[in-house]
């Protein structure tokens, strides 16, 4: 009986070894899955696109189907103009929204409003495309780089108004106090003291918003809309990158693959770098908030 | 001092209109969307939802095909996202070494960065002859008594969607749900351990369930990416109007009927019904977005921050 008993405890403790020992080997292997995509998609991009990349990509305009060569400046310079409209729609909503949220909101009304950019964060970007759509297009009937850059700009307030917040929020209250103490108004110790001091982290949510932003396909689609020419006015359609970059992947010209591929690496590195720029800004700025 | 008081008042106020204007906004959109959706659900109500033709031409519109499409190719690639993901955040949060996990957390944030539409481009071009070679070929082989791995083998389709969906999903799930890990007390798993529990078990039965309002929070927001993601699903569905069992088959989905037919749209009653698919969107996600949030606040303890 004693024996029995022993045996069958033995053999649980063996069975519950093997089971975390095999977990790890488990658990890694998605983890190591996880990497592989990532690895396969950055590779077929660089070895697929790299042959296409050359200075004429940048500077010139796309060539009709057939003709070799061509490039996508006009797409490329149109990604810049729709961003920097966002950036004047999204910034100053978004950076004012987060002020307020930190300096002077009750607890309920931040509440309320950092769920809801929570919320507007998570509505599919063609909706706001959609909504772009019924007020910018349809009253000034036609598309139009106003109106792309009106969609992108929405969605960047919700973003900037949330790491605006968050880095307003970090200044320490001794410098708000110090300001207040010498009899300066307290909108002044905001605008003079709170805000320069938050400025690099604030720097950094604008730009971490600007790359999400800067791939976004769906919202332009039928507001920028896209346009194989160089525009001549903010009120005509505009081509972007990305969406340059959809409608030669859906075409069925090997030569525009070829420039989709090419294009993609352009709005990877766009991305990357300026996600990268921002990590840089966002450790320099806590590290001088910190006094290192 | 008087003088300041109201200076101070004035700035306020005019500071009070950005985030008041944030909450109408999100009013706005609603109203807009419903109100242009109008003749649509007016003329078709709640037809709309379990009609099945979708006929432009007889102006004749019915969702249900688009819905079927956006529920299957979510619901597939949770099945395929979730354990992975999962695994991976548990990976991270609690085996890899500091520098090890670090450096896998930048990678994965890199994918969550890479833009849709390069994962369309790279599903056109990589995965979808690789499905049509290799992954169906071989389902249809071995599995082929399914109904759901029968049907001609084109290599777009619902398949290769949802494939494509939980790819773009996994670096979410990874993200929030190692956050939601990494802020379990750990008394809990070194009483666990105190026991005698092995690792495994201190993580499965301890950490996971008192982190499973959080975890499950991060699947439902990963649900929430996978309904609304357009770019990369509408690239590669193949772009039918079909309600089939059969995940080989080219379809359709919310977002990608949207993103295809919106620009040619050339009735009132055509656009209105696609600005309808809008509206249900924008209230499915809003939905799901909630329900999401409160599942993640409720494990770490309020909104947390957005950048590290």
């Amino acid at each position: 009986m004693k024996v029995l008993i022993h045996s069958s405890f033995e053999r649980t403790r063996r069975r519950r070894a093997i089971w975390d020992r095999a977990m790890v080997y488990v658990l890694s292997l998605c983890a190591i899955g996880v990497l592989f995509i990532l690895f396969n998609i950055l590779t077929h991009l660089f070895i697929q696109g790299i042959t296409s990349l050359n200075p004429e990509f940048f500077t010139n305009l796309p060539k009709p189907v057939g003709e070799k060569g061509g490039g996508m400046a006009n797409a490329i310079a149109g990604t810049f103009t729709l961003l920097g409209l966002a950036v004047c729609l999204g910034v100053p909503i978004g950076l004012g929204a987060g002020i307020y949220l930190s300096e002077y909101a009750d607890l309920k009304f931040a509440h309320a409003v950092r769920f809801m950019s929570d919320v507007m964060n998570g509505i599919p970007s063609i909706v706001y495309g959609i909504f772009a759509y019924t007020v910018c297009v349809l009253p000034m009937k036609s598309f139009s780089a106003l109106s792309g850059g009106f969609a992108l700009g929405i969605m960047m307030i919700p973003m900037i108004t949330r790491t605006s917040e968050q880095f307003v929020r970090m200044v320490p209250v001794q410098l708000r106090e110090a300001g207040l103490a010498l009899g300066v108004p307290k909108w002044r110790v905001i605008v003079d003291i709170v805000v320069p001091a938050a400025l690099g982290g604030i720097m950094t949510g604008i730009m971490v918003t600007l790359a999400r932003v800067a791939g976004e396909t769906a919202p332009l689609l039928f507001t920028a809309f896209g346009n194989r020419y160089w525009q001549h006015s903010l009120a005509q359609p505009i081509a972007a990158l990305p969406l340059q970059v959809f409608t030669y992947a859906i075409s069925p010209f090997d030569d525009w693959h070829r420039q989709a591929w090419a294009g993609a690496i352009v709005l990877i590195l766009m991305v990357f770098m300026i996600n990268g720029w921002a990590q840089f800004y966002v450790v320099r700025h806590s590290r001088w908030l910190s006094g290192k | 001092m008087n003088r300041q008081d109201t200076s101070d008042i004035v700035f306020r106020r005019i500071l009070a209109v950005f985030p008041i204007s944030i909450l109408i906004l999100v009013a706005g959109i609603f109203f807009q969307l419903a109100y242009s959706s109008l003749p649509s659900l007016k003329h078709f109500g709640l037809a709309f939802f379990y009609n099945t033709t979708w006929d432009p031409v007889a102006e004749h519109f019915g969702a249900l095909p688009f819905i079927f499409g956006t529920c299957l190719t979510s619901l597939v690639a949770l099945l395929l996202a979730v354990p992975i993901g999962i695994g991976a955040a548990i990976y991270l949060a609690e085996y890899a070494p500091p520098k090890v996990s670090k450096f896998i957390s930048i990678l994965v944030d890199l994918l969550a960065a890479i833009p849709s539409v390069i994962y369309g481009l790279w599903g056109i071009f990589v995965l979808v002859p690789y499905m049509r070679n290799y992954v169906q070929p071989f389902l249809g082989k071995y599995l082929g008594f399914l109904p759901f791995f029968q049907g001609p083998n084109y290599g777009v389709g619902f398949l290769a969607a949802s494939i494509i969906l939980a790819i773009i999903i996994i670096p979410f799930i990874i993200s929030v749900s190692r956050e939601v890990i990494l802020a379990v007390p750990s008394v809990y798993k070194e009483s666990a351990y105190a026991l005698g529990t092995t690792r495994w078990e201190a993580i499965f039965d301890i950490v996971l369930s008192y982190g499973r309002a959080g975890i499950l929070g991060a699947v439902v927001l990963a649900l929430g990416r996978a309904i609304g993601e357009t770019m990369a699903v509408t690239m590669i569905i193949g772009n039918n109007v079909v309600i089939t069992p059969s995940l080989f088959s080219p379809g359709y989905t919310l977002a990608s009927v949207l993103a295809n037919e919106f620009a040619e749209a050339d009735s009132n009653m055509y656009l209105s019904a696609l600005i309808e698919i809008g509206l249900v969107l924008f209230l499915v996600s809003i939905v799901v977005n909630i329900l999401a949030r409160f599942l993640i606040w409720s494990v770490t303890k309020g909104p947390g921050q957005v950048i590290k």
